[in-house]
């Protein structure tokens, strides 16, 4: 079959690969974009500076406290979702009052602030981070090379979204999650503590950007501009995905990575705009997205 | 009206009063809705409020709960002053809310629905005997919230505020567009909840089930409690009461 379309075997199933790794982290960044604008109905421009973070974190830890790969997994989402709290507490909470259309404003400038600091003492030619040892060379499939940390990227993102979805859908915390966003007022009535829920929420949006960041340091130079590359086409999946929609967001995530890989090796000039023009299609036909429930 | 009447509503020294409203005062945004409302309830009674569509009634049960955007005046329940907490904290002293639109959550199954408003009391419905109460919901406790029939997601809507261990009971109009044989099990659930100690403020227009039902109604005419009609005293006040509401 691949003779019949002129194709490699290996070709594909390496843009396929590469496809998966960036569906990857589609993923998990439009899973928390999703969350987020959930519970707080606010579009979080700041995602991509949160994801960048999250790398920028893992290598301060690394290069000025030494600590690993490993832990910098765990601690660079902690760092990134407690500055999400603050962020909530001190500024985003105060605009639940006016229109969304400024808590978006206060999250880009948060974004456009962030990157500037980063890019003023980190400079932007890109910070180099190692492959951790133990995720280093790769297995031979047979019909290609899969390095082992492209691997892990998938497993670990698969286990992210999922265990986000598992706890939204399935846990009684989700359940309060899921209320909340239909009716705060109401579960507020139930003795529920919805703005400290809505600060967490947020804080776990922010970590979820932070842990992507972490993945993806070793494999993209840790660089200031990094997040502002990728929430582009990160806002374009969560619209494809239906906004606010858990599942939808993971789906769309892994599959319009999937597809950018396919159309690297059908029609290489396409893959930069393919994700664009199924957002504009699915605009025309499904508003709501492919997974979002009709206003 | 108002300002010869409360003094004969407010205040039943013979009894132990759980809720006593006065002079409450609410708005929604700009417009004022509560013109000072008074009334009490003791613990154990079911009392209705009644009145004409827009009296105030729902603003009432809502402004109980802290829900209207702002209210003066006083609400004291079980001795503590409640006029300037959140929702949240006067939910917690025992005071649960069943709205009029139900407040089913679509995106949570009936169990979640059930099993959402957090325990805040000992003393609760076991949910056992809510799923005895309302059998429907055992058997359909795997569908979505609101795929229930009206009847089924109302028996929701006040089986979750059971569980709480909630002393006081705020439903808002529960038997209405719902079929008769509904609100006949309705009215039996509520009589059964007043053996089990509840007590419950109830907003109908519906003066059939309000009678089957209540010890006291009190009547709410343009944001204010112009009379107040103990239940046994129904038939000799009927005329007035259709005045009040205009039947």
């Amino acid at each position: 079959m691949f003779e019949l379309l002129g194709i490699a075997p290996q070709v594909l199933m390496g843009q396929l690969l590469l496809g998966l790794i960036n569906g990857s982290f589609y993923a998990v960044l439009s899973l928390g974009l999703a969350v987020i604008f959930g519970l707080l109905n606010i579009i979080n421009f700041a995602h991509g500076a949160q994801y960048m973070m999250g790398a920028f974190v893992a290598w301060m830890l690394l290069n000025y406290l030494g600590i690993g790969y490993w832990p910098a997994l765990i601690l660079a989402p902690l760092v990134v979702g407690a500055t999400g709290v603050l962020l909530e507490k001190l500024a985003l909470s105060r605009l639940y009052k006016l229109d969304h259309l400024y808590g978006l404003l206060l999250t880009f400038g948060v974004a456009v602030i962030l990157q500037g600091f980063f890019r003023n003492y980190y400079g932007i030619s890109g910070l180099p981070y190692q492959i951790p040892a133990a995720m280093a060379g790769g297995q031979n499939l047979g019909f290609m090379f899969l390095p082992n940390y492209r691997a892990w990227i998938v497993v670990a993102s698969v286990i992210v979204c999922l265990g986000t979805w598992f706890m939204i859908e399935k846990t009684r915390l989700g359940a309060y999650l899921r209320a909340a966003t239909e009716n705060p007022a109401l579960v507020g009535a139930f003795g529920i503590n919805v703005p400290r829920m809505i600060t967490l929420t947020y804080g776990f949006g922010a970590a979820l950007a932070g842990f992507a960041g972490v993945l993806a340091a070793p494999i993209y130079a840790v660089n200031p501009n990094m997040g502002a590359d990728m929430i582009i086409v990160v806002f374009a999946v969560v619209v494809i995905g239906g906004m606010g929609s858990i599942i939808g967001a993971i789906i769309t995530g892994y599959g319009l990575g999937l597809v950018e890989g396919l159309t690297r090796v059908f029609y290489p000039e396409g893959s930069a705009v393919v994700i664009f023009v199924i957002m504009a299609i699915v605009l025309l036909v499904k508003p709501e997205g492919l997974f979002g429930r009709a206003a | 009206m108002s300002d010869t009447a409360p003094d004969t509503l407010v205040g039943n020294p013979n009894a132990d009063t759980l809720l006593t409203v006065e002079g409450l005062n609410g708005w929604y945004g700009e417009s004022h809705v509560l013109h000072g409302i008074d009334f009490d309830v003791s613990a154990g009674e079911v009392v209705t409020l009644l009145g004409r569509n827009g009296a105030g009634k729902t603003s009432t049960l809502s402004a109980i709960m802290g829900l209207l955007g702002k209210r003066t005046g006083s609400v004291r329940f079980g001795g503590t002053e409640t006029i300037h907490l959140q929702p949240r904290h006067i939910a917690r002293l025992g005071i649960a809310l069943c709205p009029e639109e139900r407040g089913i959550f679509s995106s949570l199954n009936v169990e979640e629905n059930l099993m959402l408003p957090p325990r805040i009391a000992d003393g609760g419905l076991t949910v056992e005997r809510i799923y005895q109460l309302f059998p429907n919901l055992l058997e359909r406790r795997r569908s979505q919230g609101t795929k229930l029939s009206g009847g089924e997601q109302q028996m929701l809507a006040i089986g979750r505020i059971l569980r709480t261990g909630a002393r006081l009971l705020l439903l808002d109009e529960p038997t209405e567009g719902l079929a008769p044989v509904i609100v006949q099990h309705i009215g039996e659930t509520v009589r059964a909840l007043k053996k089990e100690g509840f007590t419950i403020v109830l907003v109908e227009q519906n003066l059939r089930f309000a009678a089957s039902v209540a010890d006291r109604h009190y009547v709410v005419e343009q944001g204010r409690v112009i009379d107040m009609i103990p239940n046994t005293a129904l038939d000799q006040n009927i005329d007035k009461l259709h005045g009040y509401l205009g039947v």
